[in-house]
């Protein structure tokens, strides 16, 4: 791969080759039918038996429903019901669009401001702080947890300055956004000063020469030009966000008003261990958000994977 | 509430002290366009007080709630840099522009400086301090952590899912993306359905695939589990699969692998599709089998892009911890340990700070090749850019 971005064609347009190729075939159909079914298994267990009526989840396996889905008194929404209502996974879904959404925005934003700097502005350090950020990629997150978490309970004094205040951020919104940002910055900073950094000099030279000035220059040029690459991200980071466990369990807490879908599901798991029609229902919620972003936005999704990857 | 403020305000400091030099300038801002820029960074101020003092109110109504969050969390952040850069505007015209790309980076690097910097510095020091990091106890967190039996298991543990997740999940990947490529129709429903578990979450994973490997003992309810219905319907008896070791550990790994697998396939399908179709078609015509045309062609040309997506997934394994984690069956009982569960509970869930710490560090040790490598590749790139 040379450093241009890989081109992914959404749908193949192979030409039609060599014929014998495509119609010797049956063991690759085979094969890939095969391993679809499989990939899928799991998934189909959720659904069947997240929409199956309690007695019937614990007498029989929920593949038995495939022999007659059509009897329509085996099904029931009553499990979404009793998730959203009871168990708190309405307001566990809704506090997890408040950690997401700002939790993919704030990274964003700052990591554009900053690719845009890092490509077409001249300023001191230029460099070093770039390599520094892009050094930053692999820090584990589990070595930032425990300093960050009394940063954010104490504060951090230096003998009597001091050096960061007790803003009491735990277990609030603004807290948990910050670390996702923390940790979110470097790969979206390395990945949109690749992309804005391969726009055309020509484009930001003739603005520059028309006025514009830098501000100007970012706000009205590089960002609309650069949606395809924001995009691709931003859907990464909010899946990545949504599904997280590990954050939002250290920053708002195991329990309390302001837990997310994971953390709820991971509350379920231990208190209910085999109320399955109820696991398999919040579940069901907690993925249902990532599959609906999935499946629309798919091309810029899978267009951001291989940015980030195939580069180089 | 004062405190929240300064989190905001935090990353634009200097500019008021200079704001008064302005008058030597010639064309400088005029007096009323100071007072409204900064009497409009007040204003922002105070609404982010009053939005965080409402988020914190335990019983205000969640919608409201929400949606106030994501307005300030997402318009807040271009609000600071707007502002910001109207106060560089006010500054003499002799620093402006040197000032600029800071206005543009600082916040980049105060947030990276808080939450890794920092963290990582910290994180090496608490890891030589005891159990409430009040007094230094020099290795003994680390001779812990390399004498454990649990901590023992889970090195080892941690090795076989940075070894087999990455091997089966590429392989898999790899073997998919090159048959989809031949489908003539369907390629991209099938890769679609292998890649839906990537937006899947650990947790949800993890109860997915309960129902694959449920186990009830006799006397308590028929067994739901898909692989224990297989084996009951073959005249078996079920089998407590999450608990014989040390086999379980390949039954969790299973679950990564099934996460994981749609993103090496996407990522090699794009690297597959990269190679100029003459090529292949002028090895076919010199009468290369398809297996010849795999190993010889396909494969060594995409290396880069193999080695690229192994690496992602040997970090991801080296960090696993949800699945373990979320498992109802004890982690250390049925010795499924891995280095990153054992790092959240001795942290949070046996309150020692020192081991916790030493874990994570132990951790970054093993990831610090990785990034050495990593930054190399990017000089390398530079290079060609």
């Amino acid at each position: 791969m040379s450093a241009t971005p890989v081109p992914v064609p959404i749908e193949p347009q192979r030409g039609e080759t060599v014929g014998d190729v495509r119609s010797g075939g049956w063991f690759i159909r085979i094969t890939i039918i095969v391993i679809v079914i499989l990939w899928s298994i799991p998934t189909l267990g959720v659904l069947i038996t997240s929409f199956r009526a309690e007695e019937l989840v614990n007498t029989s396996g929920w593949w038995t429903a495939l022999a007659h889905p059509f009897r329509a008194a085996e099904w029931t929404f009553e499990n979404y019901r009793a998730a959203i209502e009871t168990q708190g996974f309405g307001n566990a879904f809704m506090n997890s669009l408040a950690v997401a959404i700002p939790a993919t925005v704030i990274p964003i934003t700052i990591a554009s401001f900053a690719a845009y700097a890092f490509s077409w502005m001249e300023f001191r350090g230029r460099y070093v702080m770039f390599v520094a950020v892009v050094g930053l990629l692999v820090v584990p997150l589990q070595m930032a947890l425990i300093p960050i978490l009394r940063l954010f309970t104490q504060g951090l004094t230096f003998g009597n300055y001091i050096i960061f205040p007790d803003l009491d951020l735990n277990q609030s919104f603004l807290g948990i956004w910050l670390a996702h940002t923390g940790f979110g910055l470097p790969l979206a900073t390395y990945l949109l000063r690749n992309y804005i950094g391969s726009l055309p000099s020509s484009i930001i030279e003739s603005a520059r020469i028309d006025g514009a000035d830098h501000f100007t220059i970012f706000w009205r040029l590089i960002i609309p030009l650069s949606v395809p690459a924001l995009a691709a991200f931003a859907i990464f980071q909010f899946m990545w966000v949504w599904n997280d466990l590990l954050v939002a369990y250290v920053f708002l807490g195991g329990a309390g008003q302001n837990v997310v879908l994971t953390v709820a599901l991971r509350n379920l798991v231990g208190a209910t261990r085999e109320n399955w029609q109820l696991l398999t229902a919040a579940a069901f919620i907690s993925m249902s958000l990532p599959l609906v972003v999935f499946f629309s936005l798919q091309k810029y999704f899978v267009r951001g994977l291989t940015a980030g990857s195939v580069k180089g | 509430v004062e405190r929240t403020d300064e989190r905001t305000t935090d990353p634009q400091p200097a500019d008021p002290g200079e704001g008064p030099r302005r008058p030597k300038e010639r064309a400088g801002p005029s007096p009323l366009r100071i007072v409204s820029v900064l009497a409009g960074a007040i204003v922002a101020v105070a609404l982010f007080l009053v939005a965080f003092d409402f988020m914190r109110q335990p019983n205000a109504n969640r919608a409201a709630i929400v949606g106030l969050a994501i307005v300030v969390g997402g318009g807040g952040v271009f609000l600071l840099f707007w502002v910001m850069n109207r106060v560089v505007d006010l500054i003499s015209e002799r620093f402006r522009e040197t000032l600029r790309p800071y206005v543009f980076v600082g916040p980049a690097l105060v947030v990276l400086a808080v939450f890794l910097v920092f963290p990582v510095f910290n994180t090496i020091l608490i890891s030589f301090q005891d159990k409430n990091s009040t007094e230094f106890v020099g290795l003994d967190n680390y001779r812990f952590v390399f004498t454990d039996v649990d901590m023992l298991r889970s090195i080892r543990n941690t090795a076989g899912w940075l070894i087999l997740v990455p091997l089966a999940a590429v392989s898999i990947g790899l073997a998919f993306a090159t048959m989809a490529d031949r489908l003539r129709r369907g390629e991209a429903v099938a890769k679609s359905l292998i890649f839906l578990p990537m937006a899947i979450s650990f947790a949800g994973a993890s109860i997915t695939w309960q129902l694959i490997y449920s186990y009830r003992p006799q006397g308590f309810g028929s067994n739901i589990g898909l692989l224990n219905g297989i084996m009951l319907g073959l005249g078996q008896d079920p089998v407590t699969w999450l608990e014989i070791q040390p086999w379980n550990n390949l039954m969790l790994m299973v679950i990564m692998v099934w996460m994981q697998t749609g993103f090496a396939m996407v990522v090699l399908s794009a690297a597959i599709k990269a190679i100029p179709d003459e090529i292949i078609e002028a090895a076919r015509i010199d009468g290369a089998s398809e297996l010849q045309v795999f190993w010889r062609i396909i494969v060594p040309t995409i290396v880069p892009t193999i080695v690229v997506v192994t690496t992602y997934m040997v970090i991801n394994a080296m960090k696993v911890f949800d699945i373990v984690f979320v498992q109802p069956a004890n982690a250390e009982t049925n010795g499924t340990v891995v280095i990153a569960e054992r790092m959240i509970r001795w942290f949070f869930l046996l309150d020692h700070n020192g081991r916790g710490a030493a874990i994570a560090v132990v951790l970054f040790v093993a990831v610090v090749p990785v990034m050495i490598w990593n930054l190399r590749r990017f000089r390398e790139q530079e290079a060609i850019r």
